[in-house]
């Protein structure tokens, strides 16, 4: 279960963010490894919030700076 | 010591870059401008059920990736991908320097008339049938008509006056005048301008297809654009950008730019008549001309050109044969008056930025592109329109004119360089 967000998570990560799936690992950070401004991580947290049909409100964003922190978040909306 | 307190008061165009319905770049558009082929077809870009108009000029096999990394490639405006072509197009041919000082004295001046209508209809749609909270964070950003020169100035590091002009259908000759002006009076040494537009969306074609504006003729398909034409009966909708690098001349002598042409002269003046219809005494458009004449310190009988508005409409095309007819008098009749419009389409915002550009190059070979689709003449247009085909023509001075929605009119005169 959690392998398999964590791959939905990696797909959505590399069509927002245009970047390789070799370099999208649990602990790469949006905007620090994988190029992303403020508003690309926008951006980013709809398409989770359409892969997972699930809401996450602007105040739990600035929390989600990794995949990892996206997929626990993810993980613990979907449980 | 800054660069502009060298400013010579005079600017000349150094670099050309276009994205047009008949293709994009120089050699594959301007040949087939001069064989009089038309860039217009059916429309491709949506689906046309229920417009009653459904033809265009569409930029064919145009792929934003070209011009811009794959992921500001894929979510920004056309419009922007349209002025990043001409841009890196005009910048290329004009070899412009990397240095940061020069660049730090660039500008960029390129409009658009209406700006990021594809990312307006989208987000539209999302917030009426999805959720406010669904809208792009890029919306605001790749909406705004000003965003081609925030564009342009990032990838470029162009970092001297950046602006935007907004005066509908006269947008891109309003830019490279106001561009003209910002080099003349040495607030830069150089302007990247211009103007773009992609208006083939089903907002775009339902509001001037609502306004009347625009042809219903569409069995004539590549050939319903026939501006002077008795036959003609609304523009056709175009797509596009048009993209000059100007500088000022001892910059560019100083750094041994190739120099196409200098700019002379740049008039402006309104309507104050109609918000959409021409002054029906063409009052506007001919003090306009009158003004760029007076500013290029010429006389009427020195302009070997002219590239009209021309765009197919009633109205337009006959009160701009009148406004040239009462602008240069008897020399009227003596000269070229040609509309590629029949060609490209109304490019809106882009038009007189790609009409400078083919004036340009009339100025270059000598050769002046035609208005195609000219059948029948109308005894209210009655000027030498270079029917079908390109002739062979020396051109000194070209004249360009843009008037546009609003009552605004603007002409450029260029002149060939001679030293």
């Amino acid at each position: 279960m959690a392998d398999d967000i964590f791959e939905r998570v990696k797909k959505v990560v590399c069509a927002e963010l245009d970047v390789q799936e070799g370099e999208v690992t649990e602990s790469s950070n949006f905007i620090a490894d994988l190029g992303a401004d403020s508003l690309d991580v926008v951006e980013l947290v709809m398409a989770f919030e359409e892969e997972f049909k699930i809401d996450i409100p602007d105040d739990e964003v600035t929390k989600l700076a990794t995949v990892g922190d996206a997929v626990e978040y993810i993980k613990s909306k979907i449980a | 010591m800054s660069l502009q307190s060298k400013a010579s008061g005079r600017v000349v165009i150094t670099g050309i870059g276009a994205a047009t319905p008949l293709g994009t770049g120089v050699d594959s558009y301007w040949p087939r401008l001069l064989a009089g082929e038309s860039g217009i077809d059916t429309i491709t870009l949506m689906s046309t059920e229920g417009y009653s108009s459904t033809v265009a000029g569409e930029v064919k096999d145009f792929n934003a990736e070209d011009w811009l990394e794959r992921k500001e490639a894929r979510r920004v405006d056309r419009f922007l991908a349209f002025a990043m072509a001409g841009a890196r197009l005009a910048m290329a041919d004009a070899s412009f320097p990397d240095d940061p000082e020069i660049r730090l004295e660039t500008g960029v001046m390129i409009g658009s008339g209406i700006g990021g209508l594809d990312t307006m209809t989208e987000n539209t749609r999302r917030l009426h049938m999805e959720a406010p909270s669904k809208m792009s964070p890029f919306f605001v950003p790749y909406m705004i008509p000003d965003m081609a020169s925030g564009l342009v100035s990032i990838h470029f590091g162009l970092k001297g006056p950046n602006s935007c002009v907004v005066t509908a259908c006269a947008t891109g000759t309003n830019a490279i005048g106001d561009a003209y002006h910002i080099v003349k009076r040495g607030d830069a040494v150089a302007m990247v301008t211009g103007g773009s537009e992609a208006p083939i969306n089903p907002i775009g074609l339902g509001g001037f297809c609502a306004a009347r504006a625009i042809t219903t003729n569409n069995e004539a398909g590549s050939r319903a654009s026939r501006p002077f034409d008795l036959n003609r009966d609304g523009f056709v909708l175009g797509e596009g950008a048009g993209i000059l690098v100007i500088e000022d001349y001892d910059f560019a002598k100083a750094r041994g730019a190739k120099i196409y042409a200098e700019i002379i002269g740049y008039g402006m003046a309104a309507d104050a008549f109609h918000i959409t219809m021409p002054d029906n005494a063409g009052d506007g458009a001919k003090r306009s001309m009158v003004k760029a004449l007076q500013s290029a310190g010429i006389a009427p009988e020195q302009v070997d050109y002219i590239n009209a508005h021309g765009t197919s409409t009633p109205y337009n095309d006959k009160f701009e044969t009148l406004a040239i007819k009462r602008a240069l008098g008897d020399h009227a009749y003596k000269i070229p008056v040609s509309s590629t419009k029949s060609m490209t389409g109304h490019l809106l915002g882009g038009a007189g930025a790609v009409e400078a550009i083919f004036s340009v190059l009339a100025i270059r070979d000598g050769m002046v592109p035609p208005t195609a689709h000219y059948e029948t003449p109308d005894p209210e247009c009655d000027l030498d329109y270079v029917p079908n085909k390109g002739r062979s023509h020396p051109v000194n001075i070209a004249m360009s004119n843009s008037f546009g929605f609003g009552g605004h009119n603007a002409t450029l005169v260029l002149k060939k360089l001679l030293d």
